[in-house]
C-alpha cells in the first residue's frame, strides 16, 4: 500500500469521524441561527451514555449477541437527544432567538461549561471503556497495515448520516417545511409553519447527531472529563471551511481536513496541528463565507 | 490549647530535653495545616489528581491516628501535631494557582503547601513562594527546568524530574540487550511530550548510537484519536515506539495501537504507563516496557526488602478504602508527606519541640533524605532542593490465575545511575554520556 492510498484511507476514516460530529453543528446553525458551543458537551455526554448503556448490555448478558451493542450506543444517542434536546431548546435557547449571535455564543458557552460539571456528577472522573464494539468486526488487511473493521463501519455511518440528511431536507414535505424556514421563518410562520415545533425539531437533530458521534467514538478511547473541548474546535474548523449551515459544506470540509491532516501526519508530523487551520485559512480567504454558504447581501 | 496543657507540653518538652530524647514530644500548636493542591478536575484528575490525594487522605489518617505505620513514622502526625489539610482544586491554569496559592498562604494561613502536578504551575507558583516565604513542596511536575533554570528558599521537590524516566527506558534496552535499529516517538505535544522525547532520544543516542530515528510524532493533548499516527507507526516499521503519553491519551493509543497490532511490529515502551494498568488490565497487551516516574505501584510492590512493610501498610490501606491498587501518583504524594513529617520533625528536635517556622522548615528540608514506599528519597540536587529517587522499568505479564496485569523482569536502577550529578543540567548529563552516573 503506497504513501498515497494509505494518506487517503487514513483521511477517510477521520473525515467520516469528523462529518458526523460537525453536521449536527451546521444543522443546527442552518436551522436556529445558533452556533452552539454546547455541541461539544452533547458530543462527551453521548459517549459516556453509550458507555455506559453498552456496559449495562454486556452485564446484562449481551456476550450473546455482542453486536446489539450498536444498537445500544444509537439507543444512548437518541435518549441524550430526548432529554437534553428539549431541554436546552425549550428550557433556554428559545429565550434568546433573534437576539445578537454573539450572546449565543455566550449563552452556549455557559451551558457548555455547565454541562462538563453535570457530566462529573453523574460519572465522575474516573475514565469509562466499552472496547467491545470496537474489535467486534474484525480487522481490515490492506498491504503492509491492519486497519480495524470499526474503522470503516465509521465511514460507513457517516455515509448514512449524510444521505439522510440530505434525503430527509430535500426529499421530503417536512425537509422543505425545515429549508423554508431556513430561508426565512418569519414567512414560514405567517404560511402557517409551526416554526418552533421546526426549531425544536433541528436541535433535537443537532443533538442526536453529535451524541451519536460521542456514541460512535466512545470504543475507541477512554471516555474522561474533557472530551468535548478539542471536537468542538476542529468541528468549527470544518464548518467554517464548509460553510456555516451548509450540509454539503460539512461533507466537504471535513474530507479537506481528514486528509491534509493524515497527509501532515505522514510526511511533515510538525505540521498536523497547523495544517487544518491553514486550509481553513486559504479557504477563508478566497471564500469568506466559506466554501458552501451563499453570499448574502449585507443590511446597512 | 488551654494555658494549663501549654504548661503541661512545656515541662513535657523539657522533660524530654533534659532526658536527651531524639525526637520532639510535643508541640506548642497542636494542628500542622497544610494545603494540598492537585487536580480534582480536568483530564489529570483521574490519572494523577484523585489517586494521589487518595493516597494522601490514607496517609493523613494513618498519621493522625497514630500508630498504623512503622518506625520512623509511627509517631501520631506530625511530631505530634494534629495534621489538618485545606484541599484545592489545581484546574484553571497558572494565574488561578498562583491566586490560589496566596488565599492558602495568606487567607488560610497553612504552614505548608504541598502540591501541582503541572509543569506550568510549578514554575509559576516558586517566585511567589520565595516572595510570601511560605513553605512549598512541589509533589508531581516533572520539568527539571524548575530547579535547573533557578533557585528558590522555600521550595522543595520531593520527586525526580522527568529525566530519570527516559534515562531509566534506555538503560533497560540496553541491559537485556535488546537490539534496536531504529525508533520513533509519538508523544503529546506540549512541554512534559517535547521534553521527553528529547531525553529518551538523547539516551539513545548515547546507548544505542547507531539507532535512527523513523518519526517523531506529536499528536495534540486530548487527541484522543490516533489512527493517522498509528498507520505511520506501522509504516515505517521501528524497532521500537516511546511514549510518554499519560492518562486518556495513553488509553486510547494502547487500545488502537493494539488492535492494529503495532505492538506486534514495534517494541512499545512507556515511560509513564503503569497508570493505567488498573483500568485497561487485559487490554494493555504483554511485553510491553513500561516505568512508573519512581518505584512506584507494581514495581513497588514487588520489591520486597525493608520498605516493605512501610509499602504494604499503605498499599492495603489504599487498597481497602478505594477498591484499587495504588499506582504512580499516591506514591509521590506518600513520599511528599513523609518527608514533610520528617522534614518537620527535624525541625522540632532542634528547636525545642516548637511547631517550626518556615525558616526552620526549610533549613531541616534542605538536602534531607528519608524512606518512603518509592525507596530512599535524598534532596541531592539544586542545593538541597531536588530530589532524586530510585527508579524502576518491568514488562507486562498477563497473570491469568489472578485475573490481574503484572511487572515481570523488573530492573530497579539506583538513583545516580538515573539522575543527573549536583550541579549539572539534565540535557548536558545525557548529551556527555552520563559523565558521574553510578550504576553498580
Amino acid at each position: 500500500m503506497d504513501l498515497a492510498a494509505t494518506i487517503l484511507v487514513d483521511g477517510l476514516i477521520y473525515a467520516g469521524w469528523l462529518f458526523i460530529v460537525s453536521v449536527g453543528l451546521t444543522l443546527v446553525f442552518g436551522v436556529l441561527n445558533i452556533l452552539n458551543i454546547a455541541h461539544g458537551s452533547l458530543y462527551a455526554i453521548g459517549a459516556y451514555a453509550a458507555a455506559s448503556m453498552v456496559g449495562a448490555y454486556f452485564a446484562w448478558g449481551g456476550d450473546a449477541f455482542p453486536y446489539g451493542s450498536y444498537v445500544a450506543m444509537i439507543v444512548a444517542a437518541l435518549l441524550v437527544a430526548l432529554v437534553l434536546g428539549p431541554l436546552l431548546e425549550r428550557g433556554l435557547l428559545r429565550f434568546f432567538y433573534g437576539r445578537d449571535e454573539v450572546l449565543n455564543v455566550l449563552v452556549t458557552y455557559a451551558v457548555f461549561l455547565i454541562l462538563e460539571d453535570v457530566m462529573k456528577l453523574i460519572w465522575g472522573v474516573n475514565p469509562y471503556f466499552v472496547y467491545e464494539p470496537y474489535t467486534l468486526l474484525g480487522d481490515v488487511e490492506m498491504g503492509p497495515l491492519f486497519y480495524v473493521g470499526y474503522d470503516f463501519a465509521v465511514i460507513a455511518a457517516a455515509i448514512i448520516v449524510g444521505l439522510a440528511v440530505w434525503l430527509s431536507l430535500n426529499r421530503t414535505r417536512m425537509g422543505k417545511v425545515v429549508l423554508a424556514v431556513i430561508h426565512d421563518s418569519e414567512m414560514s410562520q405567517t404560511m402557517g409553519v409551526n416554526v418552533q415545533r421546526i426549531y425544536l425539531g433541528a436541535f433535537m437533530a443537532g443533538a442526536f447527531l453529535a451524541a451519536l458521534g460521542g456514541a460512535l467514538t466512545a470504543p475507541m478511547i477512554s471516555v474522561t472529563p474533557g472530551l468535548g473541548v478539542n471536537v468542538i474546535i476542529v468541528a468549527f474548523a470544518v464548518v467554517i471551511i464548509g460553510g456555516l449551515g451548509s450540509i454539503p459544506g460539512a461533507a466537504i470540509g471535513a474530507l479537506m481536513v481528514g486528509i491534509s491532516r493524515a497527509a501532515s501526519v505522514h510526511m511533515l508530523p510538525e505540521a498536523e496541528l497547523f495544517i487544518i487551520y491553514f486550509v481553513m485559512a486559504i479557504v477563508l480567504l478566497f471564500r469568506p463565507e466559506g466554501l458552501f454558504a451563499k453570499t448574502q447581501a449585507r443590511k446597512i | 490549647m488551654n494555658s494549663t496543657s501549654k504548661k503541661f507540653a512545656g515541662a513535657l518538652t523539657a522533660l524530654a530535653l533534659a532526658a536527651g530524647a531524639a525526637g520532639p514530644v510535643a508541640a506548642q500548636d497542636d494542628t500542622f495545616k497544610i494545603g494540598v493542591i492537585t487536580f480534582l478536575s480536568g483530564q489529570a484528575a483521574e490519572s494523577f489528581g484523585v489517586p494521589a490525594w487518595n493516597g494522601g487522605k490514607v496517609l493523613v489518617d494513618m498519621l493522625n491516628e497514630g500508630g498504623k505505620l512503622p518506625a520512623p513514622y509511627d509517631q501520631k502526625g506530625f511530631g505530634g501535631m494534629n495534621i489538618e489539610v485545606v484541599l484545592v482544586d489545581e484546574a484553571g491554569g497558572a494565574t488561578k494557582q498562583v491566586q490560589e496559592f496566596r488565599n492558602l498562604v495568606q487567607r488560610e494561613e497553612v504552614d505548608a503547601v504541598v502540591g501541582y502536578v503541572s509543569s506550568g504551575d510549578c514554575l509559576a507558583v516558586p517566585p511567589v513562594a520565595d516572595e510570601l516565604k511560605a513553605f512549598t513542596i512541589l509533589y508531581d511536575c516533572g520539568t527539571p527546568r524548575v530547579f535547573e533554570d533557578n533557585t528558590f528558599e522555600y521550595v522543595f521537590r520531593t520527586a525526580a524530574h522527568a529525566t530519570m524516566d527516559n534515562v531509566s527506558l534506555a538503560r533497560y534496552l540496553k541491559s537485556r540487550d535488546v537490539a534496536i535499529e531504529s525508533f520513533a516517538g509519538l508523544n503529546q505535544d506540549y512541554a512534559w511530550g517535547q521534553d521527553s522525547w528529547a531525553d529518551f532520544t538523547g539516551a539513545m543516542a548515547q546507548l544505542y548510537p547507531d539507532a535512527v530515528v523513523k518519526t517523531a510524532l506529536f499528536p495534540k493533548f486530548g487527541a484522543g484519536q490516533y489512527g493517522t499516527e498509528i498507520s505511520a507507526l506501522l509504516r515505517e516499521r521501528p524497532t521500537l515506539v516511546h511514549s510518554s503519553n499519560w492518562g486518556g491519551d495513553l488509553q486510547g493509543f494502547v487500545i488502537q495501537a493494539t488492535a492494529r497490532g503495532l505492538h506486534e511490529r514495534s517494541q512499545i515502551v512507556l515511560s509513564a504507563g503503569d497508570h493505567v494498568i488498573p483500568q485497561l488490565q487485559q487490554k494493555m497487551p504483554e511485553g510491553i516496557y513500561l516505568g512508573a516516574r519512581g518505584v512506584n505501584g507494581l514495581a513497588a510492590k514487588a520489591r520486597g526488602g525493608e520498605l516493605q512493610e512501610l509499602t504494604d501498610t499503605l498499599w492495603d490501606a489504599y487498597e481497602a478504602e478505594f477498591g484499587v491498587f495504588p499506582v504512580q501518583a499516591p506514591f509521590r504524594m506518600w513520599q511528599a508527606l513523609l518527608g514533610l513529617k520528617t522534614a518537620v520533625e527535624k525541625a522540632m528536635a532542634e528547636n525545642g519541640g516548637k511547631k517550626p517556622t518556615n525558616e526552620e522548615l526549610a533549613a531541616a528540608m534542605k538536602g534531607l533524605s528519608w524512606d518512603a514506599p518509592s525507596g530512599r528519597i535524598e534532596m541531592a540536587l539544586a542545593d538541597g532542593h531536588q530530589a532524586i529517587q530510585p527508579n524502576a522499568i518491568g514488562t507486562t505479564k498477563w497473570n491469568a490465575e489472578k485475573g490481574a496485569m503484572e511487572l515481570i523482569d523488573i530492573e530497579y536502577f539506583d538513583s545516580r545511575c538515573v539522575n543527573p550529578p549536583a550541579g549539572v543540567k539534565s540535557a548536558d548529563w545525557i548529551a556527555q554520556g552520563f559523565p558521574g552516573a553510578q550504576c553498580d
